[in-house]
């Protein structure tokens, strides 16, 4: 099969290249125009603020929320952080424990490990074996001292839509702050914060076609919710967080979740017959699994196990394809994917997984290109394989004692 | 990562793939590594019963670019060479000629102990006395 010179891409989770019409929209923000949105005192900055206060309406806008509720920041990671931190160290009066799931992104997983040494408590719930979260574990979970709730809306690796309302309806019920990790979620799904119960919620840019660098943090007004800042100095953002406002960066995002809002249920019927046309080529090879919930999750995302093959050599050999294994492997880890064995898959599928993540610019071509070279590599890999000849002689993998290395 | 043009060599065009038929008293089998940690290399030795030389090898591997082709270049070094030559082949050497970077040492390793694996099991089959150990 022939390789096309430059890999496709199919790793839209891990960033999308901007829309053209955002690049379009941010240009005059880093030329003629450069005031600091903070300047009251002349025209330069009274142009920059407002359309900085143009770009909150918008993110504002695809969520269903105010703009005052909107608190701009450098991305998700930043987000997360501030939710997390501000929250924990405004509440902590009423109560020292948290909880979370251990399937979050490590800007989630990380934090609370911080929140931990400073002497909180911090439960990471298990998931099923589809990669949702039971209510029912989160409800035995939940302490009087509980004081938040993190669970992320769209998984980064997998691709499965938690029920944020669900959660948050019971959140709400027992008075605890719920934060929502949306980063994977904005023009995927709809969000409407006017009904869904969430206190805090992290936005990025990059994520839906707009710059890196930019994301920002939802923080409900009613009711209230508190933060202590975690980024002190000229009291910007009503002093959640301070720093000049990178107009440029703020516009395209704004630009970006425009886009999104208007073209955002289009989009995703044409990504979701793409889906469909990959997982319908991928499905019958033998020993193929689908990680994740089949239905409750973005079509954007299909993570697959081929069993047998390990992850980082199919990636080798599939190099017309910009992918990702949930093999950690590459980071001289020798762990497999932590969210792949929060779902109960054994060592050998975790190690065998394929992150394929599909966006605005992704063709059938694309797919069908997609779908030749992986099954062509796979089975190739699987000649290889010594595991493979053992299944295919019959033996059961899980009685042999391999020698720990 | 980039990988350097030996591994990528290997991996494209692995060298002696496969099994020998089961049952072969003149081939040692040696299998190490564990799913669990992403590498499991399978390697057989054939050996002349007369001159105790390993006249061919194969292998299989289920892991990273890498171990396909630490397993792939053995199987080439082994032949010709006795088993206790074929023993003394070295993790270092294996990772000097493929350019390996730190964090793909282990693969190496992996060959390495395979060696000795196939070496040990061909010698308890034949009743020969001294072990191989292996280093690790």
């Amino acid at each position: 099969m022939e390789t096309p010179h430059f890999p496709i891409y199919m790793d839209y989770s891990a960033t999308n290249p901007c829309d053209p019409r955002v690049v379009d929209a941010m240009i005059p923000w880093l030329r003629e125009h450069f005031g600091n949105p903070a300047s009251r005192s002349h025209a330069w900055g009274w142009e920059a603020e407002a359309a900085v206060e143009k770009a909150r309406g918008q993110i504002a806008d695809l969520i269903g929320a105010d703009p005052r509720e909107i608190v701009w920041t450098s991305g998700a990671t930043e987000s997360n952080n501030l939710a997390l931190k501000g929250a924990a160290h405004f509440y902590k009066s009423k109560g020292k424990h948290l909880i979370t799931v251990k399937t979050e992104h490590k800007a989630v997983l990380d934090t609370m490990r911080e929140l931990e040494r400073q002497g909180f408590e911090v439960s990471y719930l298990d998931v099923q074996a589809d990669g949702l979260l039971d209510i029912e574990v989160l409800k035995a979970a939940i302490r009087p001292d509980t004081i938040l709730v993190s669970v992320m809306f769209v998984n980064n690796e997998i691709g499965v839509i938690q029920d944020i309302a669900e959660i948050g309806t019971l959140c709400r019920e027992k008075g605890i702050i719920f934060h929502v990790d949306a980063a994977q979620a904005t023009g995927r799904v709809d969000i409407d914060l006017a009904t869904l119960p969430v206190d805090l919620m992290s936005l990025t840019s990059h994520k839906t076609y707009g710059p890196k660098g930019i994301g920002a943090l939802y923080v409900r007004r009613k009711p209230r919710v508190r933060l202590e800042a975690q980024m002190h100095g000229g009291g910007h953002e009503r002093g959640m967080r301070s720093g000049t406002l990178p107009t440029h960066q703020c516009v395209g995002m704004g630009e970006a979740y425009r886009i999104a809002k208007a073209e955002m249920h289009e989009e995703n019927k044409r990504i979701r017959a793409l889906h469909e046309r990959m997982l319908n080529g991928l499905k019958d090879v033998e020993e193929v699994f689908l990680n994740g919930h089949a239905d409750k999750r973005v079509p954007h995302n299909l993570n697959m196990s081929f069993n047998f093959v390990e992850g980082e050599s199919l990636i080798m050999g599939i190099k017309g394809l910009a992918v990702s294994s949930g093999s950690a492997c590459t980071s001289a880890s020798l762990e497999p994917s932590y969210v792949l064995r929060a779902l109960g898959r054994s060592d050998e599928l975790a190690h065998s997984s394929l992150r394929m993540t599909i966006g605005r610019w992704s063709t059938e071509e694309e797919i069908d290109y997609a779908v030749g070279t992986i099954k062509e590599n796979v089975a190739k890999l699987r000649e290889l394989s010594p595991l493979w000849e053992m299944f295919k002689d019959g033996v059961d993998l899980s009685t042999i004692q391999w020698a720990a290395h | 990562m980039a990988y350097s043009e030996k591994v990528v060599d290997h991996y494209e065009n692995p060298r002696n793939v496969g099994s020998f038929e089961k049952g072969d008293e003149s081939v040692g089998t040696g299998m190490v590594g564990a799913p669990a940690c992403g590498d499991v290399m399978k390697l057989q030795i054939k050996v002349n019963p007369v001159t105790g030389v390993i006249e061919d090898a194969r292998f299989k591997t289920y892991g990273c670019g890498s171990a396909i082709a630490s397993s792939s270049l053995v199987t080439e070094w082994v032949k010709g060479k006795t088993l206790d030559e074929a023993a003394s082949i070295k993790n270092s050497a294996i990772a000097e000629e493929l350019a390996l970077p730190p964090v793909k040492i282990h693969c190496s390793i992996l060959a390495e102990d395979a060696i000795k694996a196939a070496v040990n099991d061909y010698k308890q089959k034949h009743g020969a006395a001294a072990e191989v150990t292996a280093a690790h």
